[in-house]
């Protein structure tokens, strides 16, 4: 099979087959990152943009990808997925999709690596780009934020789909033949979102709400290898560079319109280097590189279903490196609304509190906890009963009631005489532009007069009550007229069909 | 038998639709989707960007020695306002203004508040020279068609649905499309320097889709379509 392959072609094959799987794998972990990804068209080309394709490396991503494939291709029986699973602010877990990049035995021999398969791989990923905004956990990654986050995990080897529940469907995003096998991307995804509790954790102290907040501990404590979605990248003006671990690596493809055999292929690249060799023992603490975060003991290559995993505690980090400037405003204060009717409507809608990242509290409600805790502010306190919350107990109105509303609110009832208060003084009043010319009264009598109108005269009692026995006498007369209009009633009843 | 007669009008926008293209590569999707009046213009922007995304590449510069180097696609993800519908589409400026006027001036056709059906078709084609008097011949390579049903409803409660609804047809065509385009078929050759603008629309100073064109047809209440009279008049008038 390879024997057909030569040498160069081999090597293009297994390096676009490497950064394909990296590019995947960024892909789908930026589309569940719950915001829009946006990148910038170049005309010239820059030699780091594998595929023609702007597509942004995540440092941390690009890490766990090369950890999962630990020097390895995805080949056949060894496929590379990336399992998105949700996770509530209680702990419970739910796989959402898995996506499998995969090779199976057949062949296409007569494939240009160098041009028809490069350009296969691009629209492929391209195909995935569309794909990972249609499927069902796309809008639940957009609604992330206080109730549930989304989480990755890559892991290499067999494909697991048990924890999709009944029921999934599969889509096909792609295939793309090479003279060593074929490709498929495909995406398994969850149909049946009825949430299951699967409390496998240690229940820490109810929280009641959650702020993704860069400056206080990861409020998901447990996540095992499990990687949050939220990842928030350097803006773009810090830096030109994609973050391009391999730097070395670039792509500088440039292609030829001669003949098939003159297809020249030129890359810039140091030899071959499928993965840095880890640096990481199994027994040291692992750091991303992040100060002031707590580092655990990482996993090798998990390939373990991801709700037996339990006692892991390596919290990763995916918090940039960058100086508190900039900070994630959006995560924290996008208020998480699970409406009824969409997928995740059988979650519990929790009411909990919205607070946004640079919310300054009163004193009196929330207070700097003497507890350890690390959201002890938001944990039930004795004194702070949930009915007399108003944060917990929504007020009449709306519960996302806007300012401007509260405030037109106060303006209507405000300004109405009623029924005279100890502690307010009648005042005259007199409203703008008003004129008594048609009606002897100026609009603050009339509005008065009319707020409190007298009850309509057949809503008394014995008003009724007298009605009742003088229908009852007429009652026989005005049949006998009925009867004789008979027709005339037909005939309408007729107009009317 | 007569060679097809094709009308060329603008590049970008045609009322009337050519007549059926008669030739052995051209490969025809249909896409058929049902929308309220004003989702139209976001509806029909999803599936066309859809498609140009997977129809579009870098800009070429060519080198010495017959090479040429393509430029990077950069990607945007666009949100729809009357759709619960997210869609990715190519970043250029440029290119989503020539889509958004032709989608504009599709559902002004269309009409306002009324019911209809109409037809909107993204063509790539290639361009063939040919020699004096005769001009150009455009072959297309690709048919997307894409049948919107409008409907008007009645309240709120309708739209709200309506909004998810199609949401979801959206997603089931955009998996049409992929589907489509990952068969690998046909694709016009890489061209050389010269010929590039016969298979390219160089035009844009970002991305290069391929050269494509967006006609469109309204059916009235009759159901006889506009664009089959004018065919049947310019048919009368060359006597063909």
């Amino acid at each position: 099979m390879d024997s057909d392959l030569s040498p160069q072609d081999k090597k293009d094959l297994d390096k676009f087959m490497k950064f394909f799987a990296l590019k995947t794998v960024q892909v789908i972990v930026q589309a569940r990152l719950g915001e829009k990804v946006c990148t910038r068209s170049l005309s010239s080309p820059t030699g780091s943009d594998w595929f023609n394709l702007a597509i942004k490396d995540i440092p941390e991503v690009t890490h766990e990808s090369k950890k999962a494939l630990a020097g390895q291709l995805p080949g056949i029986g060894r496929s590379m997925c990336v399992e998105i699973s949700l996770k509530t602010s209680e702990g419970d877990s739910m796989e959402l999709e898995t996506w499998c990049l995969e090779m199976n035995e057949k062949c296409d021999k007569d494939i240009k690596v160098s041009y028809t398969v490069y350009n296969r791989l691009s629209l492929l990923l391209k195909s995935l780009l569309a794909i990972t905004r249609v499927t069902p956990a796309y809008k639940l990654s957009r609604k992330q934020g206080h109730d549930y986050v989304i989480l990755y995990r890559i892991y290499f080897g067999e494909v697991q789909l048990t924890g999709l529940g009944e029921g999934f469907q599969t889509v096909r995003v792609g295939v793309v033949g090479t003279p060593v096998g074929t490709i498929t991307l495909s995406c398994a995804y969850r149909t049946n979102l009825a949430f299951m509790s699967t409390r496998q954790f240690e229940r820490t102290a109810p929280i009641m709400g959650i702020i993704i907040d860069h400056f206080v501990e990861r409020p998901f404590g447990n996540m095992g290898h499990m990687h949050p979605c939220n990842y928030r990248a350097p803006g773009e003006d810090e830096g030109a560079c994609n973050g391009v671990e391999d730097s070395q690596e670039v792509c500088t493809t440039s292609f030829s319109t001669s003949p098939p055999s003159q297809v020249r292929m030129s890359l810039l690249s140091k030899p071959p280097d499928f993965c840095h060799p880890s640096t990481l023992n199994a027994a040291d603490p692992h750091q991303m590189g992040v100060p002031g975060k707590e580092g655990g003991v990482p996993q090798q290559v998990p390939v373990q279903p991801c709700h037996g995993a339990q006692a892991e505690h390596r919290r990763v980090s995916s918090c940039p490196p960058v100086s508190p400037s900039l900070p994630w405003p959006q995560t924290s204060s996008r208020i998480v609304e699970v409406k009824s009717g969409s997928p995740c409507d059988v979650l519990e809608t929790t009411f909990t509190r919205k607070v946004g990242a640079f919310v300054n509290k009163p004193g009196t409600q929330v207070t700097t906890a003497s507890l350890d805790l690390p959201f002890a502010a938001f944990a039930p306190r004795a004194y702070d009963l949930e009915e007399n919350d108003p944060m917990v107990q929504p007020p009449e109105s709306s519960a996302t009631s806007s300012p401007l509303q509260g405030s037109l609110h106060s303006q209507g009832s405000g300004e109405s005489g009623g029924p005279a208060q100890d502690d307010f003084v009648m005042v005259d009043f007199k409203p703008a532009f008003s004129k008594d010319d048609l009606l002897p009264m100026d609009l603050g009598t009339f509005y008065r007069e009319f707020q409190n109108p007298p009850q309509l005269a057949s809503l008394t009692i014995d008003v009724s009550s007298q009605s009742m026995a003088e229908d009852l006498d007429s009652l026989p007369e005005k049949l006998a007229v009925y009867e004789k209009n008979i027709d005339e009633f037909d005939a309408f009843v007729d107009t009317l069909q | 038998m007569a060679p097809p007669l094709y009308l060329l009008v603008s590049p970008y926008i045609q009322p009337a639709t050519v007549g059926k293209q008669i030739t052995m590569n051209c490969r025809s999707e249909v896409l058929e989707v049902s929308v309220e009046g004003r989702q139209v213009d976001e509806a029909m922007l999803a599936l066309l960007h859809t498609i140009l995304l997977h129809r579009s590449t870098g800009k070429f510069h060519y080198k010495k020695e017959g090479t040429y180097s393509i430029g990077t696609v950069g990607t945007q993800d666009i949100d729809c306002d009357f759709i619960d519908f997210s869609f990715v589409r190519v970043s250029s400026d440029e290119l989503d203004r020539v889509i958004r006027k032709t989608v504009g001036e599709f559902k002004d056709a269309m009409g306002n508040g009324t019911d209809g059906m109409g037809q909107i078709s993204l063509e790539f084609y290639q361009k063939k020279k040919s020699r004096w008097p005769f001009s150009d011949e455009c072959i297309p390579w690709e048919v997307w068609s894409i049948k919107v049903n409008v409907v008007n409803l009645a309240n709120e409660q309708e739209r709200q649905i309506c909004r998810e609804k199609v949401g979801e047809k959206l997603g089931e065509k955009v998996i049409n499309i992929v589907e489509v385009i990952n068969q690998h078929e046909y694709l016009p050759k890489m061209p050389t320097q010269s010929e590039v603008d016969n298979v390219f629309d160089t035009s844009l100073k970002d991305v290069q889709p391929y050269l494509y064109k967006i006609t469109f047809q309204i059916t009235d209440t009759l159901g006889t379509s506009v664009s089959t009279t004018m065919r049947r008049l310019i048919k009368d008038t060359l006597a063909l």
